[in-house]
């Protein structure tokens, strides 16, 4: 479904992806964690061209992605992004969040694009705030409406930049129970995240990055349980463990 | 007072004719700086090099020249090229031209100052940069834009009386005519400032009901 191999990305002298390979099948739940700079949302950001890389090569179902090709249009529709900071658009209600892509992107009939778009807010428990502004909304009842947003375009996969990096921590669950529930219904998700929880009960595989290379990765329980790798040790201690 | 009020009901009729010109430069000229504004502004930020750099040059030529030159150029100028144009419609392109350079930079500044977070979530929804700009930017980039908008209106109303230069009727001309025929200099100018002062009203009051009406959440 998504496969990167060889990729490098440097943003002036700082080399922040060195080499970066691996191979998200379908319906996979990957998370990928690792200390702060070490590129992990570049690559999530490489993977839907919102950021272009220097080297390697980075395929969505076979295509390309270029940032700089009309192609890059159609990836971005089938693998959806959700912000750390939701990145909802102020000047539009939750519903019309939701549909604007359906609508104006996809082109789909606007009674259809509302009516799924109400079932889409539903689905996330957000059936009553329809017509919500944005800043009329808690943290995680946004990330909530951008995760709906991101379905209604009814991507392939959903990549997820640190979805819950930005919410009181009250508010986390909220949103990961949205995503357990995505999971489960057979979503591929390639997740950013610091909820080693998360990880452990839902991802199939994590990867644990490191100065822009893979140190170690594996099944979920098996890495987060009994890391081998120095580096993923000493991060483990340190997120879980922070006093 | 009495002999102000006679002068003043007789020279209104004149001056009228004055208003009617002032507001038809006006209304001319702010609709073509909006429209070329708009698109030296979205030229500057197409992310196309050669578009952006002659966007550049453009607001700044523009803006290096006083205005009552670009009307002579255009109205004195022009004839020399075989475009004939009437007062009226230099004055329009004239100035029209002239402050497309000011709301070209307001436009900007307004684009600009949309979080990158929101283009970014546009384009991950698959939207280019017509549906972005469309759809995302500029809508929410209205709102940053209008309160300068609404200054650039009125200067605009008040430097309406620079087409005076090149034989526009206009308020101030028809005002200097009656004066210096009449020498009822306070009378004149005193209505004059006057009637300025009503047209520029109507503006303010536009300004603020676009503010609400685009300020609302």
């Amino acid at each position: 479904m998504i496969e990167l191999s060889g990729v490098h990305k440097s943003f002036g002298a700082h080399h922040v992806i060195r080499g970066f390979a691996a191979t998200i099948a379908k319906g996979e739940v990957v998370c990928v964690i690792g200390p702060s700079g070490s590129g992990k949302s570049t690559i999530l950001r490489c993977i839907n061209g919102l950021e272009g890389y220097d080297r390697g090569d980075i395929r969505v179902d076979g295509t390309r992605v270029d940032r700089d090709h009309r192609s890059i249009r159609t990836v971005r529709m089938q693998v959806a992004m959700v912000f750390q900071r939701f990145n909802l658009f102020p000047h539009r209600t939750a519903l019309e969040n939701v549909v604007e892509g359906p609508i104006f992107v996809k082109k789909e009939p606007r009674a259809d694009a509302i009516r799924r778009g109400r079932a889409l807010l539903a689905r996330v428990g957000l059936a009553d705030k329809e017509r919500a502004y944005p800043g009329a909304l808690s943290g995680g009842q946004q990330q909530r409406v951008a995760i709906a947003r991101a379905l209604a375009m009814q991507p392939k996969a959903i990549l997820f930049d640190e979805p819950t990096s930005s919410l009181d921590p009250e508010l986390v669950g909220e949103v990961l129970a949205v995503m357990r529930s995505l999971a489960e219904e057979g979503m591929t998700m390639l997740v950013v995240t610091h909820e080693m929880g998360f990880a452990k009960e839902v991802a199939d595989r994590v990867l644990f990055l490191d100065d822009g290379v893979i140190a170690e990765e594996g099944r979920a329980r098996d890495l987060l349980t009994n890391p081998r790798n120095p580096r993923t040790q000493d991060f483990l201690r340190r997120v879980l463990h922070p006093m | 007072m009495h002999r102000f009020l006679t002068d003043a009901i007789e020279f209104m009729p004149i001056l009228l004719l004055g208003v009617k010109n002032t507001i038809l430069v006006t209304l001319g000229s702010l609709v073509l700086s909006t429209v070329l504004g708009m698109l030296w502004a979205l030229m500057r930020v197409s992310g196309i090099r050669a578009l952006a750099a002659l966007a550049v040059v453009l607001v700044n030529v523009i803006r290096g020249i006083p205005i009552i030159v670009q009307l002579f150029y255009i109205y004195f100028v022009l004839p020399d090229f075989g475009i004939t144009l009437s007062a009226l419609q230099a004055a329009i392109i004239g100035l029209g031209i002239a402050y497309s350079a000011y709301q070209s930079e307001n436009f900007r500044a307004g684009i600009e100052a949309i979080e990158r977070g929101q283009i970014e979530a546009a384009h991950s929804i698959g939207m280019g940069w017509t549906l972005t700009m469309r759809r995302v930017v500029l809508p929410q980039a209205i709102r940053i834009m209008l309160p300068p908008y609404g200054n650039i209106m009125i200067m605009m109303l008040k430097d309406s009386s620079q087409a005076s230069t090149i034989t526009v009727g206009e308020l101030a001309l028809q005002g200097k005519l009656i004066a210096s025929s009449t020498f009822k200099n306070t009378t004149v100018f005193t209505l004059v400032a006057a009637l300025y002062l009503v047209m520029s009203v109507p503006l303010m009051v536009l300004v603020s009901w676009l503010e609400r009406r685009f300020g609302r959440k």
